[in-house]
């Protein structure tokens, strides 16, 4: 069907292999997920669009505070939430043995 | 020649160089290389390159002067086109990479059915083509401006670049461009907000010291009509239930952009894609963290510069863009009192969003080199941009529809890739045309790209990778679902193809309608895909797979 034959999509797993450390691997995975996506949508659409009004009450430097999430902090955390979501994952697949740290990756 | 005209010469002749030198080291013989740059691009270097091919003309010349006149509202441009990243990041590119083919609408063909495929590389087309011409017609205005061209001979130059190394080395030499693409975007960028803000505030730190000026930008602003910087749900007419609308559509449709995506597929492990993103996204901040302190130190020169002036005392920048037809001053007042950003409004002063950042240096008095800079940072993001398109507009013709519906079979590597080279050339060709003859609705529909995007692409994908269930026809009826309530409204509520525009229904605008259009699809793949036959075992292993990095070493870390 496919003219390019990738590592791993190959045929997959042997029938014998034992594949319970699979639900065990997206769990923690979707996990992690949920919770930085409950951390992206508090300070966009939470403190940057929702709660922006009360916020700017309060004034650092010369920023209104729900300003400045809007405009500026909730991109740092966005930076910062895709970082954390790559270093953990990295953690997860040393855990199930799935890393891939001695091919090309990210960080030396 | 005067001295600006001098130095954008010399930094646009050294740049173009530079990207020829770049497509020269890195032609191609293979579509594998064609496609996807052998899937062997580093970590770093793709992420510079996602940071290039998602930043456009719009980003680099429009955003600034946007958010100076939005004020606060400005904001759902800056966390929607950030925002987005994460769901990539978190939702798409590992998956994607994984699954590890060459076109996004090739991966919706082997999870759902050939014709999700085939709609799919249609609207990948479209949403493409109405994208690469803002590019074009961006990269002929700074032609026209900085060296005195002619818009058509702009566009034409910018064009042969382009061909000349997305020809010669598809991704591969499209990839390593971009990566020189955003150098010198970045410091054509930076320098100037750097300056700028060290000039108005002893602080050379544009993103931490545009807080000082924010008062004082306040009340110039409201003493010139305009409205407050600060204020939030001042600057677009829905408040509230709109900026939440609009900034969840343009997230959705970053995440569903096809040209952004593919550049996940190069490189060489999912981890590298994780990475990649984060990269990408780190790259892409230093200038959308810049870009509403260059709005706002620019607004401020910009008031503090005509207040109190009449006409024909105005500064010096005024009259170098007034031949644009981009600034415009009503000669019959005493002195400036109102300035505007609208051409309808009738305000003394009517500046257009597009020169606030290539005039910026001007307008704060810094030397000619930095503009000259600027002009080629702008059409280095032009550029970057444009290339990425028409390897998504190439790749989805020839391989997704050429050798899928009309050859389908016993087509040799050559020949494919002359296909998709020939497909190049033909986009390339289209896109000179539309780029001199921009058609009237082409910028209000680039604006809804991301609308359509959000509408279509987004649930399918996601609910391909998360939900084995979801099959064919549900994909099918949700996107056309996605599609047709989001075109409508758009088409309802707007002045294109000669309908009159109607008033919005609960103040939703058609850039906020892409979420509401996703949410349907959602619902509508859901419950089409519940009420049909389950995907093949085969295809349900598919989705298995693509979710862990790769087959199990039986020997933990070796």
């Amino acid at each position: 069907m496919s003219d390019v034959a990738h590592e791993g999509t190959s045929g997959g797993p042997p029938e014998t292999e034992d594949t319970s450390w699979r639900k065990r691997y997206w769990k923690k995975n979707l996990r992690l997920m949920i919770t930085l996506l409950v951390i992206w949508f508090t300070v966009s659409f939470g403190f940057g669009i929702l709660l922006i009004e009360p916020l700017n009450n309060i004034v650092i430097l010369g920023f209104p505070l729900g300003l400045w999430f809007a405009q500026q902090g909730s991109i740092y955390v966005f930076v910062v939430l895709i970082l954390v979501y790559a270093l953990w994952m990295d953690k997860i697949d040393d855990e199930f043995g799935v890393s891939e740290r001695n091919e090309e990756g990210g960080y030396k | 020649m005067n001295e600006t005209q001098f130095w954008t010469f010399f930094f646009i002749i050294l740049t173009f160089g530079i990207y020829i030198i770049i497509a020269w080291r890195s032609r191609v013989k293979e579509t594998k290389e064609f496609y996807v740059a052998s899937q062997g691009v580093p970590t770093l270097a793709n992420g510079a390159a996602v940071a290039a091919d998602w930043m456009s003309a719009a980003s680099f010349i429009g955003m600034a002067g946007l958010i100076a006149f939005l004020g606060s509202d400005g904001s759902v441009y800056l966390m929607g086109w950030t925002g987005g990243y994460v769901l990539l990041a978190l939702l798409l590119a590992p998956y994607l990479r994984k699954w590890g083919k060459f076109t996004v609408p090739e991966f919706v063909g082997d999870r759902y059915s050939e014709s999700v495929r085939i709609v799919a590389a249609v609207a990948a087309i479209v949403v493409s083509f109405t994208y690469v011409v803002g590019q074009m017609a961006g990269g002929g205005i700074v032609f026209s401006r900085f060296l005195g061209l002619s818009i058509e001979w702009g566009v034409v130059l910018v064009a042969v670049v382009i061909f000349i190394y997305a020809v010669l080395g598809g991704m591969k030499g499209i990839t390593y461009t971009q990566v020189a693409q955003y150098t010198v975007l970045i410091i054509a960028y930076l320098i100037p907000a750097f300056a700028v803000a060290y000039q108005t505030t002893g602080i050379p730190v544009p993103q931490i010291s545009y807080g000082q000026i924010l008062a004082e930008l306040d009340s110039l602003s409201v003493e010139f009509g305009l409205n407050e910087f600060t204020e939030a749900f001042s600057g677009r007419a829905g408040g509230q239930i709109d900026v939440f609308l609009v900034t969840l559509s343009l997230m959705l449709g970053t995440a569903g952009l096809p040209h952004v995506i593919i550049r996940f597929y190069t490189t060489k492990t999912v981890r590298g894609a994780r990475y990649s993103a984060f990269w990408a996204l780190f790259f892409i901040s230093l200038l959308y963290l810049t870009a509403p302190a260059v709005g706002a130190f620019t607004k401020l020169n910009l008031l503090q510069g005509v207040q109190g002036q009449a006409p024909d005392n105005l500064p010096d920048w005024i009259n170098t863009w007034a031949p644009t037809g981009l600034v415009t001053v009503n000669d019959d007042v005493e002195t400036i009192g109102t300035v505007s950003n609208i051409a309808t409004s009738g305000a003394d002063l009517i500046v257009n969003n597009d020169i606030l950042v290539l005039a910026s240096p001007e307008i704060g008095g810094l030397p000619a080199p930095i503009v000259g800079l600027m002009a080629a940072g702008g059409m280095a993001a032009a550029m970057s941009t444009a290339a990425g398109l028409l390897l998504v507009i190439s790749s989805a013709a020839s391989h997704d529809l050429y050798f899928r519906v009309i050859k389908k079979t016993g087509a040799s590597e050559k020949e494919q890739m002359m296909v998709g080279r020939i497909a190049m050339g033909v986009a390339i060709l289209f896109a000179i045309w539309a780029g001199i003859n921009p058609p009237a609705f082409v910028a209000q529909v680039v604006a809804f790209a991301f609308g359509l995007a959000a509408a279509t692409f987004f649930p399918i994908l996601i609910l391909g990778i998360f939900w084995k269930k979801a099959n064919g026809p549900g994909a099918t009826a949700g996107m056309l679902t996605g599609l047709a309530f989001t075109g409508t409204y758009m088409i309802y509520t707007l002045e294109v193809f000669g309908t009159g525009a109607n008033d919005h229904i609960f103040n939703v605008s058609p850039e906020g309608i892409g979420a509401i259009g996703a949410a349907l699809n959602f619902i509508v793949i859901v419950v089409v895909s519940k009420l049909t036959a389950p995907p093949s075992e085969y295809v349900q292993e598919m989705v298995e797979e693509i979710r862990y990095p790769q087959t199990r070493k039986v020997d933990v870390r070796s």
